[in-house]
């Protein structure tokens, strides 16, 4: 899916200029308040530049078109033409890490929230427009803060782009049938509603299986909301803990409530289809799911039906969730590293940024605490919940350093497999912690 | 007649360039001819196979090349309880669907042989489950064994047999023999046909005589479709079992070797540590540690086609 865009191509850009005009007039007034006389470092533009990009795959048709009118807006002032390429979720880590260990290819790569830290020694600093932006943009939010700088330091080697998180997905119906208002903050509530929804025939489901997005994020709200961590401050692997214990124990007992047929060979997709089919009322899942149903009229019924929520926090002072981040990265490789840089802080800067959130209509929310006030958090109150998403407290790996290792756990599952085996009855919850101990230290050895 | 015979005119030879004399020698041709041939093993199956050795010996992730730590990456795989699960279940595996796949060939190609109307049209839609791309029979197969919405579970409710849907692949052993008969249903073609072409080189007249003998349908099968066939069923299954040992999209279509690592195969966890857990070092040394069976399995056909007895129908002198 590359486009080059030249200046001549930038004339024949006019659906994608269209869509932003679209969008523009939308949100004519737009409501985010950026600080006056916060100067923009100088950085003067390399001759002869041209940029290549990789950003992951949109999840809606405007988010491209936006995204490469803006770039082709860059394009037209600056004289630097930008090549984008797009590339599949499952891709773009693998993508990264060649990129940043031939010292080849790409100039910017759009990854998600660890890569900067795996790569720190290949990337451009880039700290000044990040300041910048924060001092314009009234400062940027927790996860961004944290995935943005260098662990332990002030230094940014990321540009966080957006986030998106999987709250509790519910519907109001059947939760109000089996007596609450909402689903309840603490755990003994939740888990006896769970049961209650479960006597209704009514009964919730959250991923076991293999899933990279929904299988991490129950596993590390089990953790994180028992005050468990597969990880210690210092990065020192702390499965072995009785809080683990304890979330072993609870999900033993919210398991026995779960959806008829099991949620071990669940994968990212399996929720979503059981919520849509009437066969699991009470999830967790990103905004997707929700624009799935609103957007099919056989389904519409159930989208008016569903609310988002925190999951329940627990131990956990807020809501126990890593958001999955987009995290800009320059390479150290690139000639242009002044025009990189360049190009990133225009596509930040409110004239770019504020129609690509809006054109994303809530599946990314804004990393800079300014853009809160864009129009798409007013456009349905139902995805008001992912507005703060990039402020959460938890992190992949928390609540270590972030590392090659801590995106090693995730994507082996560590975790999940932990709790899938005591769910299944496969191992006593002693057993399946020291195995999870034993894998988590082979992966954290180095 | 007095013809002054003309000189014999002999064609003046050229003085032989350097460059042909040079393809005259013949070791030089030799290697040219077999340079081509040499160069694609070479970059095609050398390096790649000489490269996921090395690997295995090292602690490469990917895009950083690593170190030679020796053997540490196998010292750490015969502790690891998930590499010996998928040993077990690699065997096991391959061991069952070998059986159910030979056991229905045969006796669909011997349903096949026989005169049916329709021959070559069925012959054809017997075909079609090898045809059809693994990964679509992957996915065919999640929605038949998916935990809520599997038809088969569908229907034994609607039927009133049940009142839970089947569990198929939500715990270890039922998500296994769900593996296995996905496998089975897919390599069944592949034996029957194969074993169809054998069965159509079998004389007829062996047959006739057999009948004249007076004998019976098990014994014409004992004593003359079995040995006849017992060449082409060495090759087939030699196959077979490498496909089915190394086997890679079914599984990881299906469970990605879960739940919890209990339907793991070699191929799918080395994919698992290598690729996604970006551990190419661990990847490549469960990769490697296939070698050895693969090796017995080829050894197996080797010997056992070498055998004349298997050839010819004749004794072994």
């Amino acid at each position: 899916m590359a486009n080059i865009i030249t200046r001549r191509s930038v004339l024949g850009a006019g659906a994608g200029m269209a869509a932003l005009a679209a969008g523009g007039d939308a949100y004519a007034q737009t409501q985010v308040q950026a600080a006056a006389g916060v100067t923009a470092p100088t950085l003067p533009i390399e001759n002869g530049a041209t940029l290549r990009m990789l950003r992951p795959v949109r999840f809606v048709a405007p988010d491209e078109e936006v995204f490469r009118a803006n770039c082709a807006r860059f394009t037209q002032q600056t004289g630097v033409q930008v090549r984008v390429d797009f590339v599949g979720w499952e891709d773009i880590n693998q993508q990264t890490a060649v990129t940043a260990n031939t010292g080849a290819g790409p100039d910017i790569i759009v990854g998600f929230g660890d890569s900067p830290h795996i790569y720190a020694d290949k990337l451009v600093e880039v700290s000044d427009i990040a300041e910048y932006l924060g001092r314009k943009y009234g400062g940027w939010m927790f996860a961004a803060d944290k995935l943005g700088k260098r662990h332990g330091t002030n230094n940014w080697i990321g540009l966080p782009f957006g986030g998106t998180a999987g709250p509790l997905v519910w519907r109001k119906s059947a939760v109000n049938a089996a007596g609450f208002q909402t689903p309840p903050n603490d755990l003994p509530g939740f888990l006896d509603m769970c049961k209650k929804l479960r006597q209704a025939g009514k009964p919730a489901g959250f991923a076991l299986g293999n899933a990279v997005g929904d299988g991490n994020g129950f596993a590390n709200w089990l953790m994180w909301s028992h005050g468990a961590s597969i990880t210690d401050e210092a990065g020192a692997v702390s499965v072995n803990k009785p809080e683990t214990l304890a979330a072993l124990n609870y999900l033993k007992e919210l398991y026995a409530t779960f959806v008829d047929g099991g949620t071990i060979s669940w994968g990212d997709i399996s929720n979503n289809q059981a919520y849509a089919a009437n066969n699991v009322f009470v999830t967790s899942n990103g905004v997707s799911l929700y624009f799935a149903l609103k957007n099919d009229p056989a389904t519409r019924p159930i989208a008016d039906d569903t609310e988002h929520s925190f999951l329940p926090f627990g131990a956990a002072p807020s809501w126990p969730s890593a958001p999955l981040t987009l995290n800009a990265m320059v390479f150290r490789h690139s000639r242009f590293p002044n025009a990189s840089k360049a190009l990133l802080t225009f596509l930040m800067e409110q004239p770019q940024y504020e129609p690509w959130l809006n054109a994303n209509l809530g599946y990314w929310a804004q990393p800079l605490n300014a853009y809160r006030d864009s129009g798409v958090w007013g456009t349905d109150p139902k995805i008001a919940i992912f507005r703060d998403t990039m402020n959460n407290r938890f992190w992949n790996g928390y609540k270590g350093p972030i590392s090659e290792a801590s995106g090693q756990a995730n994507a082996e599952y560590v975790l999940v497999q932990m709790f899938a085996s005591v769910a299944a009855g496969q191992a006593t919850p002693e057993a399946a912690m020291r195995e999870a101990e034993r894998r988590a230290r082979r992966i954290f050895r180095r | 007649m007095s013809a002054v015979a003309e000189k014999e005119w002999v064609r003046q030879a050229k003085a032989q360039s350097a460059l042909s004399k040079l393809f005259d020698w013949k070791p030089f041709l030799v290697v040219m001819c077999m340079l081509p041939a040499v160069g694609l093993l070479m970059v095609f199956l050398t390096y790649p196979l000489g490269l996921g050795i090395w690997l295995a010996f090292t602690d490469t992730t990917i895009g950083r090349s690593g170190r030679f730590v020796g053997l540490e990456n196998f010292e750490f795989m015969l502790e690891d309880p998930i590499w010996w699960n998928a040993v077990f279940f690699s065997v096991f595996y391959t061991g069952i669907a070998t059986i159910g796949k030979f056991g229905l060939g045969l006796w669909l190609a011997l349903l096949l042989n026989n005169h049916l109307p329709f021959k070559s049209m069925l012959r054809a839609i017997i075909l079609l489950p090898w045809i059809v791309p693994t990964v679509l029979t992957a996915i065919a197969f999640w929605w038949i064994y998916n935990p809520q919405f599997s038809i088969i579970s569908w229907i034994f409710i609607e039927l009133g047999l049940r009142t839970t849907n089947i569990d198929f692949i939500n715990t270890a052993w039922p998500a296994r023999w769900s593996l296995i008969g996905a496998n089975i249903w897919r390599g069944i073609p592949f034996v029957a046909i194969s074993l169809l072409a054998g069965l159509q080189t079998i004389s007829p007249s062996l047959y006739e005589a057999a009948l004249l003998d007076g004998s019976t349908g098990w014994q014409r099968f004992r004593y003359i479709t079995f040995p006849m066939l017992l060449p082409i069923l060495a090759i087939v299954m030699t196959f077979s079992i490498i496909f089915t040992f190394t086997d890679f999209q079914l599984v990881y279509a299906i469970t990605r070797g879960g739940p919890v690592n209990s339907t793991h195969l070699l191929a799918t966890l080395a994919f698992q540590r290598g690729i996604p857990g970006g551990q190419l070092g661990e990847g490549a040394a469960i990769a490697v540690s296939m070698i050895p069976f693969l090796v017995f399995a080829t050894l197996f056909s080797y010997f056992a086609l070498a055998r004349r007895k298997w050839q010819q129908g004749e004794s072994n002198d």
